[in-house]
């Protein structure tokens, strides 16, 4: 770009000795920004087990597995993380049961059926809907979706796992039709043209050959999909409550492990109380579970890849 | 297969048209699914927008939060908001774009480099509340940053750190081999290569990077919560500009802050039909910020494509 290079009159700073040792410091700039990725791994890992270890100093790890009662914030302290894993699994599958079909078929639809008009402008849209901030989504479950279910079962408390649960998986069918989507495109045209051949419809195609050879990459969009329903916080911060309950239905308010850590973030406890380190233990419990979905997405896209 | 009784032609159009038929249907369902799916988000956001009306005007923009809803305005938020979006970009874009630089055109292909590249693709599906604790053990309590707009900044920087690296490296990937060898043919070292040729052609994918993490790290409520954002914020923090020598004042950094997400936060929560009228126009004004920000994106993509004829 720059014609610099060439005209510079001969200096010691233009010596080929000068520009290389030049290029050895840069060079080690750039690692060590790279190394920076490397680093915030490590340091989420060394932070969540070091603050924990004052919670678990406390805390006996069988009571924590098996305890049925979560209340670190009351006199009586109960330190139990199934209900809190209970609230983001029973909000996980909801969303999972919106999400998975509806991104599925919107995945097929865009890639098998659609005219190229409607999918280069339905494309942008979905790859534009991720941007939306989760906290706007919080509004909507709260003072939307929440009253408009209440009409339909007008025993639905106001705070609710169904209608958190309804709003992430809207939230994330975009996500997952388009990273379905694009997992199916990559399935080479012969074999379409193979499965036309023997005398195949489109839908036969599309769900007989396409989805098959695609799998590998469903399941990763599946994965994707799972772990931000998992992660997900401020929409079931705001619609599902904050009260740790351990149900498994959905019509029921009960805090999930995110909404717990946002619940004592708000409060003011001192940093040495246990209440406080509790939160540390809480998201290595939701970091173990969005590594156990990975992995088992790690195996299940080894296991079902078709290589072309 | 051959156990099967011989079937006349009339079936085999029979079945023919059936499956004709079920193609058909499956079109109709898709595009209504697919039409339900954005009509349901677009009549949503109608909402907001229209719930959030009343409140649209200069006095929302120009008043501190308030405890009568309708005196409250969005002043602190939305420079809290600015300033931190200034520290995440100081320090996520050199980063972001050095990791890229060295993984595309210095790395060795070898395990080490591996392992930051897995690093770089998993931390892009850690849950951003994980963050929030990773800053709130690391800035907050080891560094001693303090609940402060530094440690928001350096907190969101590192959420959208692998979302630049990895347009910056696709970016750097779309400049053809032919330009670097023609500049190492001259005698150009690896880093002037980069830098006076390679990085030129890559910036409008580097800006598109970085504002797509931008428009991502502008609407993060959970991280900054948990490092502890207050919601309640009746200041702004001190200038970064003053009228004396040097001219910049670093105090900023070290103040206490709150920001648009936090605020929409604060006033759903709240019981107050009132509040909910200020949740509905900060949530509009946020979608709004948000959306613009990934069509400038889009727009300095386009337009960047356009230019370069390779």
């Amino acid at each position: 770009m720059s014609q610099s290079t060439a005209v510079r009159s001969p200096s010691a700073f233009s010596s080929l000795g000068y520009r290389k040792g030049r290029d050895r410091v840069i060079e080690l700039f750039l690692l060590a920004a790279g190394l920076v990725a490397v680093f915030t791994t490590v340091a989420i890992v060394f932070i969540l087990f070091y603050e924990s270890s004052f919670f678990f100093e406390h805390v006996s790890i069988k009571d924590f597995l098996t305890d049925t009662m979560w209340t670190p914030l009351f006199a009586d302290a109960r330190y139990g993380i199934m209900p809190l894993v209970a609230g983001t699994l029973t909000v996980t599958g909801v969303a999972l049961l919106v999400a998975i079909p509806l991104g599925t078929i919107i995945a097929i639809y865009l890639s098998e059926f659609a005219p190229h008009q409607v999918r280069e402008t339905v494309k942008p849209i979905l790859e534009l809907l991720g941007a939306v901030p989760t906290v706007v989504y919080g509004y909507f479950a709260l003072l939307i979706v929440t009253p408009a279910l209440q009409k339909i079962f007008p025993e639905l408390p106001g705070f609710n796992m169904l209608s958190a649960g309804l709003v992430i998986g809207l939230m994330i069918v975009p996500y997952v039709a388009s990273v379905s989507e694009d997992a199916m495109r990559a399935v080479p045209r012969y074999m379409r043209e193979g499965s036309y051949a023997m005398g195949a419809t489109r839908l036969q195609t599309a769900l007989k050959v396409v989805v098959p050879g695609a799998f590998s990459g469903l399941a990763a969009a599946y994965i994707l999909g799972i772990s931000r329903a998992v992660g997900e916080t401020m929409v079931v911060a705001i619609a599902a409550g904050m009260q740790p309950n351990l149900t498994f239905n959905p019509t029921e308010p009960a805090a999930t492990i995110t909404a717990y850590i946002v619940q004592v973030s708000l409060g003011d406890l001192p940093h040495d109380s246990v209440g406080y380190q509790s939160i540390f233990a809480a998201g290595l419990v939701l970091m173990l579970m969005t590594l156990v979905f990975n992995v088992i997405g790690f195996f299940l896209t080894r296991k079902f890849r078709e290589a072309y | 297969m051959s156990a099967v009784a011989p079937v006349t032609l009339a079936e085999i159009r029979k079945g023919l048209a059936w499956r004709k038929q079920l193609d058909k249907v499956f079109v109709i369902v898709g595009l209504l699914i697919l039409l339900l799916c954005l009509g349901l988000l677009a009549v949503l956001f109608l909402d907001l927008v229209i719930q959030g009306a009343p409140r649209f005007g200069w006095d929302f923009f120009t008043s501190f939060p308030s405890r009568k809803a309708e005196r409250a305005g969005i002043l602190s938020p939305m420079v809290g908001t600015t300033l931190i979006m200034l520290v995440t970009v100081l320090a996520a874009l050199p980063v972001g774009v050095a990791a890229a630089i060295y993984l595309e055109e210095y790395a060795p292909k070898n395990w080490f480099t591996g392992i930051i590249e897995i690093n770089v693709t998993n931390l892009a599906g850690v849950p951003s509340i994980v963050y929030g604790l990773l800053a709130l053990g690391l800035f907050v309590y080891q560094f001693d940053f303090g609940q402060s707009i530094l440690s928001a900044g350096l907190t969101l920087a590192l959420l959208i750190l692998p979302i630049v690296i990895v347009a910056t490296r696709e970016s750097l990937r779309s400049v053809p081999k032919a330009i670097r060898e023609a500049a190492y043919g001259l005698g150009a070292t690896r880093w002037e290569v980069t830098k006076d040729h390679v990085l030129p052609y890559s910036t409008g994918g580097i800006l598109t990077g970085l504002i797509l993490g931008l428009s991502r790290a502008i609407g993060e409520t959970a991280p900054i919560i948990t490092i502890g954002a207050l919601s309640f914020i009746a200041f702004l923090p001190p200038s970064p500009v003053t009228g004396e020598f040097p001219f910049l004042n670093f105090e900023w950094l070290k103040s206490e802050f709150t920001a648009m997400p936090i605020q929409m936060f604060n006033w759903i929560s709240r019981p107050d039909q009132a509040f909910q009228v200020n949740a509905a126009a900060a949530g509009a004004i946020l979608l709004g910020m948000s959306l613009a920000m990934n069509a400038v994106a889009i727009w300095i993509r386009y337009r960047f494509r356009k230019k370069i004829n390779w």
